[in-house]
Formats: C-alpha cells, sequence, structure tokens
C-alpha cells in the first residue's frame, strides 16, 4: 500500500465531509478530506449558527466548523487543501482522485462537495466583486456603515444576511424576483420588525453600475410591469440560491434535472464504493445538521462497504 | 516569531511603500472567519518568500484610512506593492497555489 492509498476519501470539507471524516477516522479508517476552499463550507462563513442542537446561544459558523475539523484530526484524518480535479473508478474497483499536483487513491469515496452560490450573471457583477459585489454579508457587510446597500434574493440566506447587515448599513433594500418570500417564518417575523429592512417586490438586478473602484448603484427591473429604475447602493449582495458541484459526478452518478446525485437512504450511488451527501446529493434539507447526519450516514455505509470487501 | 507583521494606517508608509522589499498586506478582521483560514497560509507564505517578500497584516477595523484609500470592500483582501506601487490585489480565499502564482506573477 502506497502512502497516497486511503480506505475512505471525502471530498469537501464542509459540514457534511468533515462530519464523515469524524466517524470514517473514528472507526480506524485511513481517511483523507480534500478541501478546494475553506474548511466548513457555506458555514464557515455564517455569523451565527442557532439551529445547531445542543447550542443553547448559538455558535459562530466559523468556530463550529473548526470544531469539527479538530474532532476529525484528533481521530487522524488528514486534510489535503486542494481541489479534485478528476475522480476516476479503477478496474480493480479503487478510485484514484487527482488534484493539480498530486494523485490519490480510495477503496472508497465519499463526495460532500456541497452548493456554491449563484451568481446574478449580469453585467457589473465580476467587474465589481470585492468593490461592492458580495456573497457574504458577514465578511463584507461592515465595509458598508452608514450607507443604503440592497440585498438580492428571498430565501433564508437573503433575510438571515439582510438582518446582520443592518447591523452596519443605514438602510438594506431587498430586493426580491417573486411578491413573496422562501425565508423560514421566524426570519420574516425578525425582518418585519426591523425597521432599516424594506422591499423591492416582483423586480430583478439588470446590472451593476459604479466608478473608481465602487459600486455606486444597481439598474432594476419590474418584472410584472417592466419598468426600469436605477437604484443609488454602495453594495450588492447576492443571495440566489444555489447549484450543486456535481461536475465530477457526471457520467458516473445519475444526477437529478437541478443536478443533483441521485443516492437512496444509505447514501448509495450505483457505483460500488461511491456515496454522496450533503447539499450536492438529491432532496437534501440544505440545513447543516442534516448535511451532518447525511455524512455520517454515508461514513457508515462506507465502513460496511469496505468491511465487505474484506 | 511570526514573519507577518502588523502595520497600521501611521506605519503604512514606511513599512510598504517605502520598502526595498515587494510587500504583500493581508487585510483581516477579527470577526471574519475566511480571514482566519487565510492567516495560517499567509504565515506559510512569509517563510517561502523569505527574503524575497516582506509580509503584513493590516486590521481593517482598527485602522480606517489605508482600507479606504485602497478601496478594500471584502476581506480578506491580499494587496500585493512593488516599489510603492500596487501590483496585484486578490480578494477572498483562495489556495495556497493560487497566491503563489499571484506573488509570482506580481515580482515578474
Amino acid at each position: 500500500m502506497t502512502d497516497n492509498m486511503f480506505d475512505i476519501a471525502i471530498i469537501g470539507g464542509g459540514g457534511s465531509g468533515l462530519t464523515a471524516a469524524v466517524y470514517a477516522a473514528r472507526g480506524m479508517r485511513s481517511t483523507i478530506v480534500f478541501e478546494g476552499n475553506v474548511t466548513g463550507g457555506q458555514i464557515a462563513t455564517t455569523d451565527v449558527v442557532e439551529n445547531f442542537p445542543g447550542f443553547l446561544e448559538g455558535i459562530n459558523g466559523f468556530d463550529l466548523a473548526q470544531n469539527i475539523l479538530k474532532q476529525a484530526e484528533k481521530f487522524g484524518a488528514r486534510v489535503e487543501y486542494a481541489r479534485v480535479e478528476r475522480l476516476t473508478r479503477l478496474d480493480d474497483g479503487t478510485f484514484e482522485l487527482a488534484t493539480e499536483s498530486a494523485t490519490f487513491r480510495a477503496r472508497a469515496v465519499i463526495v460532500t462537495a456541497g452548493a456554491d452560490y449563484n451568481k446574478l450573471g449580469v453585467p457589473g457583477e465580476a467587474e465589481f466583486v470585492g468593490k461592492g459585489v458580495s456573497y457574504c454579508a458577514t465578511c463584507d457587510a461592515a465595509f458598508f456603515a452608514g450607507q443604503d446597500v440592497i440585498v438580492v434574493g428571498g430565501g433564508d440566506a437573503a433575510l438571515d444576511e439582510g438582518l446582520f447587515t443592518t447591523r452596519y448599513a443605514k438602510s438594506v433594500t431587498i430586493v426580491h424576483r417573486r411578491d413573496t418570500l422562501r425565508a423560514s417564518g421566524i426570519l420574516q417575523e425578525r425582518a418585519a420588525a426591523e425597521p432599516k429592512i424594506r422591499y423591492i417586490w416582483d423586480t430583478v438586478v439588470e446590472r451593476i453600475e459604479g466608478d473608481g473602484g465602487a459600486v455606486r448603484q444597481a439598474v432594476l427591473k419590474n418584472l410584472k410591469t417592466g419598468e426600469v429604475t436605477v437604484r443609488n447602493t454602495a453594495a450588492v449582495f447576492v443571495f440566489i440560491g444555489q447549484t450543486p458541484n456535481s461536475h465530477l459526478l457526471k457520467g458516473m452518478v445519475e444526477l437529478d434535472a437541478g443536478g443533483h446525485a441521485m443516492v437512496d437512504l444509505e447514501m448509495k450511488t450505483k457505483v460500488p464504493g461511491l456515496f454522496v451527501a450533503g447539499d450536492v446529493r438529491t432532496k437534501a434539507a440544505r440545513q447543516l445538521i442534516s448535511a451532518a447526519g447525511d455524512g455520517a450516514t454515508a461514513a457508515i455505509s462506507a465502513e460496511h462497504y469496505l468491511q465487505r470487501l474484506g | 516569531m511570526s514573519d507577518v507583521r502588523e502595520t497600521t494606517d501611521a506605519t503604512w508608509d514606511a513599512d510598504v511603500l517605502k520598502s526595498d522589499l515587494p510587500v504583500l498586506v493581508d487585510f483581516w478582521a477579527p470577526w471574519c472567519g475566511p480571514c482566519r483560514m487565510v492567516a495560517p497560509i499567509v504565515q506559510e507564505l512569509s517563510e517561502e518568500y523569505k527574503d524575497k517578500v516582506s509580509f503584513f497584516k493590516m486590521n481593517t477595523d482598527e485602522n480606517p484610512t489605508v482600507p479606504s484609500k485602497h478601496g478594500i470592500r471584502s476581506i480578506p483582501s491580499l494587496l500585493i506593492f512593488k516599489g510603492g506601487e500596487l501590483k496585484g490585489t486578490v480578494v477572498g480565499f483562495r489556495p495556497k497555489s493560487d497566491l503563489k502564482k499571484r506573488i509570482d506573477e506580481a515580482l515578474a
């Protein structure tokens, strides 16, 4: 067995992958986790996680992720900070994982690659990233103290981050393409009680404009009336859903219409030894606790698979 | 001993603009999760680029002037200066290999 051969390789170090690593490594399986970005995934940029059982006052998302990471490392899991660019099943039933600079092998693979926030895809968006266009209010809201900002979206992330942004901004205008919110009741209630939050319904951002390296305004279009307006804003925070990171699985695993991998209740795919868990799987609840639960299930299934292999 | 030194609004000119070596500055704040991920990578880079690049970090909560002058509106932001001129900007967390590429480009 070479140094690069592992019992279980986990692709993605978010809540699901790190939990899978805790279970796999604690089960005495040699375990490697690949993370191409920030360990913790989406929770790493969440200010307070309020709905993870056991934390009465809530817990900072980054701290929680670091704790799960340390827990996995304590049991012997190795973390490799690299993106897996290719996943292949070899003739002998093991898997080959290629990063930019190295190749690894594993007897079982758990894909917990999660989902990335969608971009608006409008002119000015890419140009002003880091200059007023942001996908992380907890990171960037403080730079807009006393200014008017826009949050795009109508789900939990939009309201949660919008509420956080009211700590700094003079006003937070939520621009939503529909006339009702998808966000959970408690967030809607909090937003309704927050005088800095206002709404523009049935409206999308068409263009982001600015000068001197800073966003100055957003061009908005009302989808019902077709009316186009220009709104002054120092920032555009974008929270318009997610796309699963399932590109590694294309051609290996069946994907649903949204690009999520089809798995059974044990997180098994049709490929022996290949498991998928968390936001990248079909019908995920897209919550930290369910992602973590998926990760544990996948690790247990991988363990059963390895035991059967002998 | 840390090879990444703290720079401030007051010491910025001497630390960064008048430095003989190229300089990388890590703009961060204590409340920013991704910044805490970047810090150990910047530390490693400071060892790998020892004697070639000076490394500094600036707390954007404590130093309002320089970040606003450079239009910093997202952190982590890494700015690379050479001869007092801005040669490169990296916004957000990036893997170490990406950062090395950006530093090498800025030094070229």
